[in-house]
């Protein structure tokens, strides 16, 4: 019907819708919900159409109270459904968080295993937009510390296709978080979407000197930091986390051990958030493997600011990411 | 240096009291704690304690002087304790504070502790590298598995004995593949030697003492000299005997590996003068200092495996030498003397040597003259 769905030629978004699709057509109990997601088409239009082809029922417009509509939805996941939740972007998520750290993560557990709650969550996440601080959150980090919930971040086009069906197989709560500079991106399927695993980190790029640990929309910034690096005689290795609860220990092991330094880039505030996990990992499992200090380059430790300039110097950007890899390998 | 003994806050709200009575006088000795003085405050008259311990110097203030708090009331020559001013009311003796000692672990510092990186130091384990002889190049100061590797590079030529075998090895076979040799052994009556060493060593200081085998290798040397067929070289189908009895010695090395150093002019060397040629050959070759003239010099190689325990060793030649002579362990074996067993101190010797330039009863000639020198061992 849509030919972008037959040729590999997409963007993010429209990966993600044609995600949305696939789910919509094959199982009757998924429906889509949250703020704007049917007339409007969703605030970023990844569900733009899909009101028309699938009907009210199955594409709900939800009122402006992500308290209540996050607890529908996981009141429907636990009713036999399989819910779509669209919070707009990450920063309105704070509202539902009861809903999702003390019902959503607690209810298989509390119920002892009498209940699941098979709620899937979308996210827009991340800074650059000049939105202001309380706008351009990156909060994957800090829900990643809750058990009971999956937490994952596709970063390239094939995840945007994939993962929301291996999230909707997966009986327990798990929340997308899609990078707002992501849904412009175009690009080319790779084909591997078709067994999309929820979790396992992915090495984008291999190398010998350097693994730069990364997810989401730093990836790419990793992946111009690996180019000029190259340039400059030190080959990086650049992992795509993929999955931030649980992470790919395994994985992030094995790129450690084999280039003894390891970068961090992640979006979110250094204090306590992701990369101190990651950090903490690789000191517990591969200290000894560590030729250098593992480092790691997050936002600045303040509200992101609004100015343009101010908020490009607060976050991660490849240049900052070239010269930290520079730093460990001694150059 | 003198320490002030000054005017005690009594009283929170004191601000000057009068000194009513001196206790002391110039000259006197105070410890802490000892009633100096009588100051008269508002609440009343109080003896007051001095808390430094000295020799009265001065006493600056006057009996009926209005002093200040913190006023000086006299002077002391001593050390000044560290201690609080006394309470007011009940002046409290104040324990000294301990003096500061360091705890023994810590007063042993070795300097600054090493950046040394998990993964190098994994590696130089691995390599047994001693991480004190590597530097470190990496950012701040850290030693890094790049400096580990390239120590481990710059050791590699000196620690391995490959090449050493490589040439052992060709030299071995050529000489079994080119060399026709024969095999004569003889059993010496070693006592003479042996006592004579004994008497002499037991004269002169430990560093000065000559080792079992040194008769050995001067009666070797003297018999070369004296026998043809034994010292030289055979070279394109000739053999060209050599005036001088360059003796070579097998050494063995710590890594393993066998070097074969000579003692230059061997025959005319002293029992002292060969056994100091001995022991700097043996140190120089082991620290790995040999001069080249000395490995290319022998002329005739002497191989004693004694300190191994074997009866007797069956050498191989070096070319382009023609014999080389091999001594067991020097040891107390059975020895019939007229009619009798008696234990004498005995030395099996071997001869190989190249058929292409003598024969056996060359060889058996060879073999008795080194055993009948090694019988007035005083004359060699």
């Amino acid at each position: 019907m849509n030919a972008a769905a037959q040729s590999a030629k997409t963007t993010y978004r429209e990966a993600l819708r044609e995600a949305l699709r696939d789910a919509l057509r094959a199982d009757p109990r998924v429906f889509l919900m949250g703020e704007d997601v049917g007339r409007y088409g969703g605030c970023y239009a990844v569900s733009k159409g899909l009101l028309a082809e699938f009907g009210e029922e199955r594409i709900r417009d939800t009122p402006l109270s992500e308290g209540a509509f996050v607890g529908a939805g996981i009141g429907a996941a636990l009713g036999g459904m399989r819910p779509v939740v669209e919070i707009m972007t990450c920063n309105f998520s704070l509202l539902a968080l009861d809903q999702i750290v003390n019902n959503a993560a607690t209810l298989c557990h509390m119920s002892g295993g009498q209940f699941n709650v098979p709620v899937v969550i979308r996210m827009a996440t991340g800074a650059g937009r000049q939105l202001a601080a309380q706008h351009s959150h990156s909060f994957e980090g800090w829900y990643a510390h809750i058990p009971g919930l999956r937490i994952v971040a596709p970063a390239t086009l094939d995840d945007a296709r994939g993962m929301l069906s291996a999230a909707l197989r997966s009986p327990d709560p798990v929340l997308i978080f899609e990078h707002i500079f992501l849904y412009n991106m175009e690009g080319e399927l790779a084909g591997h979407w078709r067994s999309c695993e929820l979790q396992g980190a992915a090495v984008r790029r291999e190398g010998a000197d350097v693994s730069l640990l990364t997810y989401g929309a730093s990836l790419y910034k990793c992946l111009e930091a690996a180019e000029a690096l190259s340039r400059a005689g030190i080959s990086a290795e650049v992992l795509d986390l993929r999955s931030l609860r649980p992470l790919d220990d395994a994985g992030i092991m094995a790129s450690v051990r084999k280039t003894h330094r390891a970068l961090i880039v992640d979006e979110g505030w250094r204090s306590g958030g992701l990369s101190a996990e990651i950090t903490t990992r690789i000191v517990e499992q591969a200290f000894y493997d560590l030729d250098a200090p593992v480092a790691r380059i997050c936002t600045a430790e303040t509200p992101i600011p609004y100015p343009m300039h101010l908020e490009q110097a607060a976050l991660p950007q490849t240049a900052t990411i070239v010269t930290a890899a520079k730093e460990l390998c001694g150059k | 240096m003198s320490i002030e003994f000054r005017m005690p806050a009594l009283g929170a709200d004191m601000e000057h009291g009068i000194l009513t009575e001196w206790k002391i006088a110039p000259g006197d000795v105070v410890k802490r704690g000892d009633v100096v003085a009588v100051i008269e405050t508002q609440k009343g008259a109080i003896d007051v304690e001095i808390f430094d311990s000295g020799k009265v110097e001065k006493l600056v203030a006057e009996p009926g002087a209005r002093v200040p708090v913190g006023g000086v009331l006299a002077l002391l020559e001593g050390e000044a304790q560290a201690g609080a001013a006394p309470p007011l009311s009940a002046p409290a003796s104040i324990a000294p504070l301990p003096a500061a000692t360091l705890p023994a672990s810590v007063a042993v510092s070795k300097g600054p502790r090493r950046k040394i990186s998990p993964a190098a130091r994994a590696r130089a384990q691995a390599l047994k590298l001693d991480l004190d002889t590597v530097i470190a190049t990496g950012p701040n100061g850290t030693l890094t598995l790049q400096d580990i590797e390239t120590a481990a590079k710059k050791l590699k030529p000196a620690a391995s004995a490959g090449g050493m075998r490589e040439v052992i090895a060709a030299a071995m076979a050529r000489s079994k593949r080119e060399i026709p040799h024969y095999y004569l052994s003889l059993m010496i009556d070693y006592s003479a030697a042996r006592a004579w060493l004994d008497a002499h060593n037991a004269k002169v200081p430990v560093t000065a003492r000559v080792l079992p085998v040194v008769p050995l290798l001067k009666a070797i040397a003297l018999a070369a000299q004296q026998i043809d067929g034994f010292n030289g070289y055979y070279i394109e189908s000739q053999y060209q005997p050599a005036a001088a009895v360059h003796l070579g010695v097998a050494v063995a090395q710590r890594r393993g590996g066998l070097m074969t150093p000579a003692i230059l002019d061997a025959q005319n060397k002293s029992l002292d003068e060969l056994m100091q040629a001995l022991s700097d050959l043996v140190s120089r070759t082991r620290s790995g200092h040999l001069r080249a003239s000395e490995l290319a010099a022998g002329t005739l190689t002497v191989t004693s495996l004694g300190e191994e325990s074997v009866d007797a060793v069956f050498p191989i030649i070096y070319p382009p030498q023609v014999a080389i002579i091999g001594a067991g362990t020097i040891a107390p074996r059975a020895w019939p003397i007229d009619g009798r067993i008696e234990s004498r101190t005995t030395v099996q010797l071997s001869l190989a040597a190249d058929h292409r330039v003598s024969d056996g009863r060359a060889g058996a000639r060879f073999l008795g003259r080194i055993r009948d020198l090694l019988q007035t061992p005083e004359k060699l």
